[in-house]
């Protein structure tokens, strides 16, 4: 039976989904507090697989801890570090705990993280990932061998619109597609015509997309972000709108700024859904989805 | 084709040769005196550098290429005042420490380390262009090797960390697969960089990996 997620993909509805950062520990009362929070509204909540390279508690308990609570998880996987062999075992254990969506992932690079020392796996990369649920959900695993108990997966992967140059991104985003993504959760986009041209793309291909929303907390971050993170742009006028807030405001701008966004979004039918992603203001994503009139 | 090294800092090689008073010093007329880590004028260095600190330098050579046979002659020839250290301090790649190792009863300590196999683009400038993987897919590359010069060493495309050609692991290195991108674009191949890569075999020989010619 296809996941609740999926369904929400297929029913033509604009497709909520957010996230959940697992801590470095094993205190996980805040983890789950956010998860309580957000698990009834949104459509599926991705947990972070050791986001940006630091060590945390793991993807997939965070993805049992969802279920557990009767919401609807998505397994964000990285090929950072696991191998063949602990990718798909964890893959055969995500399906016995009916965690159904996987989100696959290159993964950061180690140097950026907090365990600069560590050895980086990336056996496969996110687009054999792709390739590899296929392959186990007919039945064998990577080295050919028949499974007992197959999987079954609604697997997306993840593209970035603003990504400079474009065509490599836009040629591996195919690559992707025809190796079974069903849907993408983009990186954080600012920049809605670019987007609009991004998508009038991405319709010619079969799969939902998830504009990323990643929440300005303040017009620093967005200047830091433009600035640091590849593929993210936040144009100049909303660094204005965050920087013009009053004292204590510019938060509460952020919040406007991201619902105001998804509404343009949903109201014009750009794209399939949206994915927010507020690292570490979990609390405030009800109040971007107030913002957004949903 | 060269062995890049470089010497080890101060700290650990005093530490290395702690228990041994009498050193012979091994350096190496190939890759180690082109990278200016392991030629005459650094044994010479290391020479005076150990005396310093209160070794007794029992003799030095610099073997033409010291990760080859003749390495045993040449050190036939300095026999008795390898004799009369205890131990051997090799300013040479890991080859020639092993190769050091081979022929002489007393501990072959290394001098440098060991980065990569790399070629020399400009005087003095060497970079990483193979990982010797044993399955060449440079043809289908542009002759760009993303197993090596991708920090992930991903084979189906650029990941998320690309910025402007440049590599989210150092702002100063260039995105590989912009590079093979680009390439290949500029050859009319891009159809290439369309093909799905399969996960790599590293199996083709498995380790230890040795050759016989027949």
């Amino acid at each position: 039976m296809a996941s609740k997620f999926k369904q929400a993909l297929s029913s033509g509805k604009f497709v909520v989904t957010s996230e959940v950062g697992p801590p470095k520990g094993t205190n996980i009362e805040k983890m789950l507090h956010h998860i309580d929070l957000l698990k009834d509204k949104v459509d599926g909540l991705n947990v972070t697989d050791h986001q940006s390279s630091a060590m945390r508690f793991p993807s997939l308990g965070g993805c049992l801890a969802i279920k557990e609570r009767g919401g609807e998880p998505i397994l964000q996987m990285t090929c950072r570090d696991r191998n063949r062999l602990a990718l798909q075992a964890e893959l055969l254990l995500a399906h016995t705990r009916d965690i159904r969506n996987v989100l696959c992932l290159t993964g950061d690079a180690i140097p950026v993280g907090d365990h600069k020392e560590a050895k980086g796996v990336f056996d496969l990369d996110s687009v054999q990932l792709l390739r590899a649920i296929r392959q186990m959900e007919s039945g064998k695993d990577l080295g050919g061998n028949d499974l007992d108990g197959t999987i079954e997966f609604c697997a997306g992967a993840i593209v970035t619109p603003e990504a400079r140059p474009i065509e490599p991104q836009l040629i591996k985003f195919e690559k992707k597609v025809e190796s079974g993504s069903e849907f993408f959760q983009t990186q954080a986009i600012y920049d809605l015509d670019n987007f609009a041209k991004f998508m009038q793309y991405a319709r010619q291909f079969p799969v939902k997309i998830l504009a990323g929303i990643v929440l300005l907390s303040s017009a620093r971050m967005a200047k830091y972000m433009t600035e640091n993170v590849p593929g993210i742009f936040v144009p100049q006028d909303l660094i204005d709108e965050l920087a013009s807030a009053p004292k204590g405001e510019a938060l509460n701008k952020g919040i406007e700024i991201a619902g105001r966004m998804i509404a343009t979004l949903k109201g014009e039918s750009l794209c399939d859904g949206v994915h927010i992603m507020a690292i570490g203001r979990e609390e405030v994503v009800p109040d971007i989805l107030t913002a957004a009139g949903l | 084709m060269k062995s890049i090294t470089k010497q080890k800092p101060v700290d650990e090689l005093k530490q290395q040769l702690d228990r041994f008073d009498r050193v012979y010093i091994v350096g190496c007329g190939t890759c180690a005196t082109m990278t200016r880590t392991g030629g005459k004028e650094e044994v010479l260095a290391m020479k005076e550098h150990l005396q310093e600190l209160g070794k007794l330098i029992t003799g030095w050579t610099v073997i033409p290429t010291a990760c080859d046979e003749m390495t045993e002659v040449a050190l036939k020839e300095s026999e008795g005042a390898i004799q009369n250290a205890n131990c051997i301090l090799v300013m040479a790649c890991a080859l020639g420490v092993h190769r050091v190792g081979l022929y002489i009863d007393k501990p072959a300590i290394p001098a440098l380390d060991t980065l990569f196999i790399g070629v020399e683009d400009s005087p003095g400038y060497f970079h990483e262009v193979c990982s010797q993987c044993g399955q060449c897919i440079l043809g289908e590359m542009a002759g760009i090797c993303p197993l090596t010069a991708c920090h992930k060493g991903l084979l189906n495309g650029p990941c998320g960390g690309t910025n402007n050609g440049k590599c989210e692991v150092d702002k100063e290195k260039d995105c590989a697969w912009t590079l093979i991108y680009e390439r290949l674009k500029e050859q009319g191949r891009l159809d290439l960089m369309r093909k799905y890569q399969p996960p790599k075999n590293y199996q083709v020989m498995p380790r230890p990996r040795i050759a016989r010619l027949e």
